[in-house]
């Protein structure tokens, strides 16, 4: 039905989120996007981030880790490696995995390996403080 | 009298056995039903990431990706996959020995092998018998799709600096509690993807890609390796448990038999020695009546 949208948020553990909901905003690689019904399909990867959704006036947010969005007619599916709602995620573990980013990516040098890992994992960190600072 | 006393003391110990194998049991049960159901929820995503990669890779001609190009193989390594603990039957020691046969198989034709172990068991086995690298031990207690992730930034990168040029993964496929199998994947290169027959008509849209479809394809394929990595990872723990459970319902079933046996000769031998009193009474008292 063309005057609905619904989303689906699945992670590898479970299906998060399956409801009708009224607009999205997700964090594209290429920007943040607002998708409403009506929206053209589209593919598109998705970064750490920040997502929200307005179901029924009420808006809620979530962290995403990366992972990629499809948009059809009617139906937007976001497949990401996790998802945590403002609400559920657990402040004190998200500042100690940031520090402990923080304190690794200061002793390890830019070309090393796992410098990547340690940056993602610092940005994830500070993704979920800052969600859950929304609620 | 000794005899008896030393039965029924190992009729004790049978029994404290039992108890143990029986917790064990329970446990693995537990453990099992929660595996399963995490096989159970990943389906949905790892059904709707295939369909997505698929009709990508249809448009984009894939074969020039570097996580899908095949070089001659001389340089191999092998993700082994088995658990941490022990005590789940022949679980470890089925895909040990396949793994052991792949390898001679490799070996045999002159190929450079290298195992990367992931669990426990795998790794004490082939510590001294094969090169390792990258092992991961201890991992199957609490796991999520972090650590497939972790696996995968192990393999990919030197995969695409050619430091090796091809991946295979060994793993145990869950088909049921008691079934098991070992299984050997080629990860790198990765199979070809987007078949047309994959695809179902009525699910191909065109799509606004964001951002070019070559860009999204680099990104999905890693993912598509944490995907396959992760579900082998899900049936590992899967059918390490259901193995268990298994293995430690036989165990408490053996121990009930060998109490019934031992009971039995437990009666037996406390019947011998009160007719061997009897007749030292009778004996007795046969000589007195004599005398």
């Amino acid at each position: 039905m063309a005057d609905d949208l619904i989303l689906e948020i699945v992670t590898p553990e479970k299906m998060v989120f399956s409801e009708k909901v009224e607009e999205v905003t997700l964090p594209g690689t290429e920007g943040e996007f607002g998708v409403l019904r009506g929206h053209a399909s589209l593919l598109s990867s998705i970064e750490i981030g920040e997502m929200n959704l307005t179901r029924e006036g009420k808006k809620s947010f979530y962290a995403l880790n990366t992972g990629y969005v499809e948009v059809t007619s009617g139906k937007v599916t976001v497949l990401v490696e996790s998802a945590e709602r403002s609400d559920m995620i657990d402040k004190d573990r998200a500042q100690r995995a940031k520090d402990l980013a923080e304190n690794n990516l200061a002793r390890i040098a830019k070309e090393d390996a796992d410098f990547e890992v340690m940056r993602a994992a610092l940005l994830r960190a500070i993704t979920r403080l800052k969600v859950a600072d929304r609620s | 009298m000794a005899a008896l006393k030393d039965i029924k003391r190992k009729i004790g110990a049978v029994h404290k056995t039992k108890q143990i194998t029986r917790a064990m049991n329970m446990v693995a049960a537990s453990k099992f039903k929660s595996a399963q159901n995490r096989l159970e929820s990943f389906r949905p995503y790892a059904g709707k990431f295939m369909d997505v990669l698929n009709s990508l890779a249809l448009r984009v001609d894939a074969k020039n990706h570097p996580l899908l190009s095949v070089r001659d193989p001389k340089k191999i390594r092998v993700i082994c996959m088995t658990s941490d603990r022990g005590l789940c039957g022949g679980f470890n020691t089925s895909l040990i020995k396949a793994t052991e046969r792949f390898l001679r198989d490799k070996l045999a034709q002159g190929k450079d092998v290298t195992l990367v172990p992931v669990g426990r068991k795998g790794r004490d086995h082939f510590r001294k018998k094969a090169a390792t690298m990258n092992e991961r031990t201890d991992v199957f207690g609490k796991f999520d799709m972090s650590l497939a992730v972790k696996i995968s930034n192990d393999v990919i990168p030197p995969f695409m600096s050619e430091e090796y040029d091809e991946l295979y993964l060994i793993y145990n496929e869950f088909a049921s509690v008691s079934t098991q199998r070992p299984v050997v994947v080629r990860l790198f290169p990765l199979p070809s993807i987007g078949q047309e027959e994959d695809i179902d008509p009525e699910k191909r849209v065109e799509y606004i890609y964001e951002p070019s479809d070559e860009v999204l394809l680099d990104r999905l394929l890693p993912m598509y390796v944490h995907v396959l990595l992760f579900r082998a990872l899900l049936e590992t723990s899967a059918g390490e448990n259901g193995a268990r459970m298994a293995a430690m319902d036989n165990a408490t079933r053996n121990c009930d038999e060998l109490i019934q046996s031992l009971t039995l000769q437990y009666n037996k031998a406390r019947q011998s020695a009160i007719t061997a009193e009897l007749m030292d009474i009778v004996g007795g008292t046969e000589a007195l009546a004599k005398g």
